[in-house]
Order: structure tokens, then sequence, then C-alpha cells
């Protein structure tokens, strides 16, 4: 017996809210003062990189389309990569700040992804909205990392940055399979439901 | 030293302060604020908790309670996250 789809996005919409929240912290107090409890350093990247470990079950047994599976293993791999790198910056492996474009590719490589993968127009579902909206949230707010990386000083750049993980959590938070956006739906949706 | 600049200094002195203080404020905050927006979520789309009204549900519905899952995101940041955070800020 499976959980539904939805289920699934409100489970890594709490990962997301973790990361954001851990982000949006990091971006008010500084980076000095976020680093001075070792420990703290690893929260969002291990969390990033758990994100994209689970997500390989996802596309493991949600095998509804192949380019659906093909944008999980794709989330996937980029969650795996943006916390890997920012693992081993904490740690201390890797030192330039231009490892911070691989979470730039991240997001770029997500919201592909997500338009790519949803076949239908923004008032079709909920879904297909979200898939929308998703993807160009996630594309919008790669220029976070990119400036992050030129600057790393910048708050905007951090803020910004936790800002498109809040925002990303709300949207999997709406997420229901088949319900109305807007008091739309379209016919060939099937039955709103909860 | 000119009194305009002492003045200047004065209010940069008045200004750390303050605006650390702001931040320790935030943090200490987020976590609550957090859990409220669960707990109006919750008041607002009481379906969403299918624990209000378990009867016949299955178990990942059981297990599937987005507003609970906010509450305690907000929680596990104000106990686990924030009391540290806030103590470092403040040395």
């Amino acid at each position: 017996m499976m959980p539904r789809a939805e289920m699934v996005h409100w489970w890594f919409a709490t990962g997301f809210l973790i990361i954001g929240l851990l982000l949006v912290s990091e971006a008010v107090v500084g980076t000095e003062v976020w680093g001075r409890r070792p420990w703290r350093r690893y929260l969002w990247p291990g969390t990033c990189f758990l994100l994209g470990v689970l997500m390989w079950p996802v596309m493991t047994f949600f095998t509804n389309s192949t380019i659906h599976m093909a944008a999980h293993g794709a989330w996937a791999q980029v969650l795996m990569l943006a916390g890997g790198v920012e693992l081993a910056r904490a740690r201390g492996k890797l030192h330039s700040q231009y490892w911070r474009l691989c979470s730039s590719l991240a997001l770029l490589v997500s919201g592909g992804a997500l338009l790519v993968h949803e076949q239908q127009h923004w008032l079709f579902a909920r879904s297909a909205f979200l898939h929308h909206a998703l993807g160009w949230t996630l594309i919008v707010g790669a220029v976070f990392p990119l400036l992050h990386a030129f600057r790393p000083r910048s708050f905007v750049a951090a803020t910004g940055f936790a800002t498109t993980f809040l925002v990303t959590a709300v949207l999997l938070y709406c997420d229901r399979d088949t319900a109305q956006i807007f008091g739309y739906i379209s016919r060939n949706a099937g039955y709103p439901h909860r | 030293m000119s009194a305009e600049l002492v003045t200047e200094l004065k209010a940069g002195e008045r200004e750390a302060p303050r605006a650390l203080s702001l931040r320790v404020r935030f943090v200490r905050g987020l976590g609550p604020l957090v859990v409220l927006a669960g707990i109006v979520w919750a008041v607002v789309q009481p379906y969403r908790i299918t624990l209000l009204h378990p009867h016949g549900q299955g178990f990942w519905w059981l297990l599937a309670e987005p507003p609970i899952y906010v509450v305690l995101v907000g929680l596990l940041f104000r106990f686990v996250v924030a009391p540290g955070l806030a103590e470092d800020l403040e040395e």
C-alpha cells in the first residue's frame, strides 16, 4: 500500500521548511556566529543531502511515467550534489566560494525538471499549477546562490536563497492531487477530493 | 573632537546593541512564529488533520498531518537550534 503522491510532497515540504528556517537564521546572525558551534554548520547541508537520498525511493516507487521518473532522479542527484558540496565546505574539504554554484545548478536543474515534466497548462488542476509555480520559483531562486558565489557577504543573496526554500515548502504543502486552483479545474483532471 | 562627530559616534554605539537585540529576538521568535502558522493553518483547514476524525482513515492518512508537521518543525527550531544561536549572538 503506497502513500498518495501529495503526502510525499508534504513530507518533502517539511524538509524544505527545515532547510529554509536554518538558512534564514544563518543569514540573519551571520556566517561567523552560525559556525561557532561546528554541528550547526552541517545542519542544512545534511538535511539537503538526506532529502536527495530519500528522493531515490520516490523515483523508484512512483513510476507513473518515464519523464516523471527521470525528473525525480534528477532531483535526487542535484539535492545530493548541493548537500554533499556544502557538507564538504562545512568540513573544510572544499574552500572555494565558487562551489556555491552547485546550489545554483541544483535549483536550475530542479526548476527545469519541474517545468518539463508537467504536461498540462497552469489552470488544469492544482498539481499542474504548483508544478509551474515551483518550477519558476526554483529557476528565479537559482539567481541567489549565483550571487552568493560572487558576493559571499551579500545579505540579499543569503535571505533570497532561504526564501526560495520557504516558498517551495509552502507550495509543496498546498499540493493535492486532484483539486481546484483559484476555483478552476479541467473536466479532464478527474474528481476533486479533499 | 567636534560635538557633531561625538553625537554620531554615540549613535553608532547605540545602534550596534539594538541591531543585536533585534537579531536575538528574531532567532528566539522564529520558532514560535512557525508554530503559530501551523496552529492558524489547523484552525483554518481542520480537515487536514485526520487525527481529529480518525474513523475510517488508513495508515498514510493518519501519518500525513501537514499542520502538525509545521508545528513540530517550529518546536524543533525553538528548542534545538534557537537557544544556542541566541546565546552565541549575545556573547
